[in-house]
């Protein structure tokens, strides 16, 4: 694989600082990371550690207090298609069709005609949702949405893909189905991935390298290399290198969400 | 119908034979009560106020005054309505403009405006510019106040999600904000025309030479019950009608909205 040991996305000694009802709040205190090209990376952590924070961040919607991120070299100043965001709410036009929806990054690049409709028709067809393709998100169920949500960024082709907890607000089988989804579609059209996520399953099964989160002031924690073969099923939950792993990285967040009940 | 454990009111009529039901039974009371002792000094019966129908519409009579009300409403609501969507969104996006300017909206807001009516006749005198003033007024109330609303309630995550699919300010603007507006725009709508409504007849009634209020004033001076009552039927017939129009709009324009049912 080209530049599989790129550099894609890097953190540099991100800090965020912001005034809570209390006083100054430290959400993220210290953060590096390198993400290579086409890499898929998740992020577990207890809640409030900061993990959607760092996500606003690479994506230009929140900045940064101190430190900075770079993709490909630049500068992160503002959000930029070369990094698409799914966000656990779906976030999906609701006045639009899943068509329209999907269409909407390619026209503000300016597409048209027959190429916007083969595009579109294109990412519909990744989601298995061509039937729905004139359907309003009202008409959808939460995971139908999430995969309009995910064909509408994967669409505009960004080379960083960002999501935030895009599973969570799914019931589990749902989400088993949209992990197995995920899996493949990242299989045929390999991205950079930062994917957060509360679920130790879910992450193992989706990732390269597994980044644990401490507790606030969020800080990383500690990194795990994931080193199961693609291509991955659901069965490869049942192995004993995942379930290994599983009980390794649960015990590691474990903690964490202890040392916040303290 | 399959496994009725429970029974509701189960006596199923299509809408319109509800609404004509409705309506027969309206008749029959309002004969009722015009045959009535009591009632007849204040009701004429149907039959009269049609007769009243067909004079005065047959006579030419009657479209003058119609028109000359809608002008009325419809000059004031349309001048509301263009100024109050700007002021609304200002109001949404700078805090100094909103701290500055809320105070007197809700202020005024709270005044009928048969309070202030004296005072702007002193202003703009008996005229057709006074009237389409206390409309503009009362119409733009109530228009920026919820169109306000509705713009501080789009969701700022649909803002985000298309920033990150490279939307500009413009684009965010035209393709989010407006038309997650849209329905707290067709509210106001709804609300202003009725507000509109309400204040004409006010309006009308410090002085007009034509106009629904000023012929039931007139009706009423002259003790023509029957045409009394045909100008109050139009004046509901016109705000229906206007309420009709905008939820006609807001079926075809916010149909994709998520309704609590």
């Amino acid at each position: 694989m080209a530049g599989k040991d790129t550099v894609k996305v890097k953190i540099e000694k991100v800090v965020k600082k912001y005034q809570g009802r209390s006083g100054e709040v430290v959400a993220l205190n210290g953060v590096d990371l390198d993400i290579r090209e086409n890499e898929f990376v998740c992020v577990v952590g207890p809640s409030g550690c900061g993990k959607s924070t760092l996500l606003n961040i690479i994506a230009g919607l929140q900045d940064a207090t101190e430190g900075r991120v770079l993709v490909d070299g630049k500068e992160v100043e503002a959000p930029g298609r070369e990094r698409g965001v799914v966000f656990q709410q779906y976030a999906l036009f609701p006045w639009m069709t899943v068509r329209k929806n999907v269409e909407f990054g390619l026209k503000l690049q300016g597409m048209k005609g027959d190429e916007l409709r083969a595009t579109a028709d294109k990412y519909i067809k990744m989601v298995d949702l061509e039937q729905f393709a004139n359907a309003y998100p009202k008409e959808l169920s939460g995971g139908m949405k999430q995969r309009v949500a995910i064909a509408r960024a994967y669409a505009v082709n960004p080379q960083v893909l960002l999501m935030d907890e895009p599973f969570g607000a799914l019931d589990a089988q749902t989400r088993t189905q949209l992990q197995t989804e995920l899996i493949k579609t990242w299989e045929q059209e390999q991205k950079t991935c930062f994917f957060i996520t509360h679920d130790v399953e879910e992450a193992i099964i989706l990732a390269q390298r597994v980044v644990i989160m401490s507790a606030r002031p969020g800080r990383i924690k500690e990194i795990v290399e994931i080193n199961i073969p693609h291509p991955r099923t659901q069965e490869t939950k049942m192995t004993k290198e995942f379930l290994d792993l599983k009980n390794y990285i649960w015990a590691q967040v474990y903690k964490e969400y202890l040392a916040i009940r303290k | 119908m399959a496994g009725n454990k429970k029974k509701k009111t189960s006596i199923t009529l299509p809408h319109y034979m509800w609404l004509s039901l409705s309506i027969v039974l309206a008749i029959i009371l309002w004969i009722a009560v015009s045959k009535s002792e009591g009632g007849s000094v204040m009701f004429a019966d149907p039959w009269k106020v049609f007769q009243a129908l067909i004079k005065k519409a047959g006579n030419g009579t009657l479209w003058p005054h119609i028109q000359i009300s809608l002008f009325r409403v419809i000059s004031g609501f349309s001048i509301a309505f263009a100024v109050s969507i700007p002021v609304a969104f200002l109001m949404a996006w700078y805090k100094p403009f909103r701290y500055l300017v809320e105070p007197w909206i809700q202020f005024i807001r709270n005044i009928p405006p048969l309070a202030y009516i004296p005072l702007i006749v002193l202003g703009s005198g008996v005229g057709e510019k006074s009237k389409v003033i206390v409309i503009f007024i009362a119409a733009f109330l109530t228009l920026v106040i919820t169109i306000y609303q509705g713009v501080l309630n789009v969701d700022q995550t649909l803002i985000k999600a298309a920033k990150v699919l490279g939307a500009n300010d413009r684009d965010i603007f035209f393709k989010i904000i407006i038309p997650a507006s849209t329905p707290y725009i067709l509210i106001g709508t709804r609300l202003g025309l009725s507000a509109s409504l309400t204040t004409l007849i006010a309006a009308e009634l410090t002085g007009a030479s034509k106009g629904l209020g000023i012929m039931t004033q007139q009706a009423s001076a002259m003790f023509e019950r029957d045409v009394l009552l045909l100008g109050i039927i139009l004046i509901g017939v016109l705000g229906i009608t206007f309420e009709k129009i905008v939820k006609t709009l807001e079926r075809k324009l916010t149909g994709w909205q998520e309704k609590i049912q």
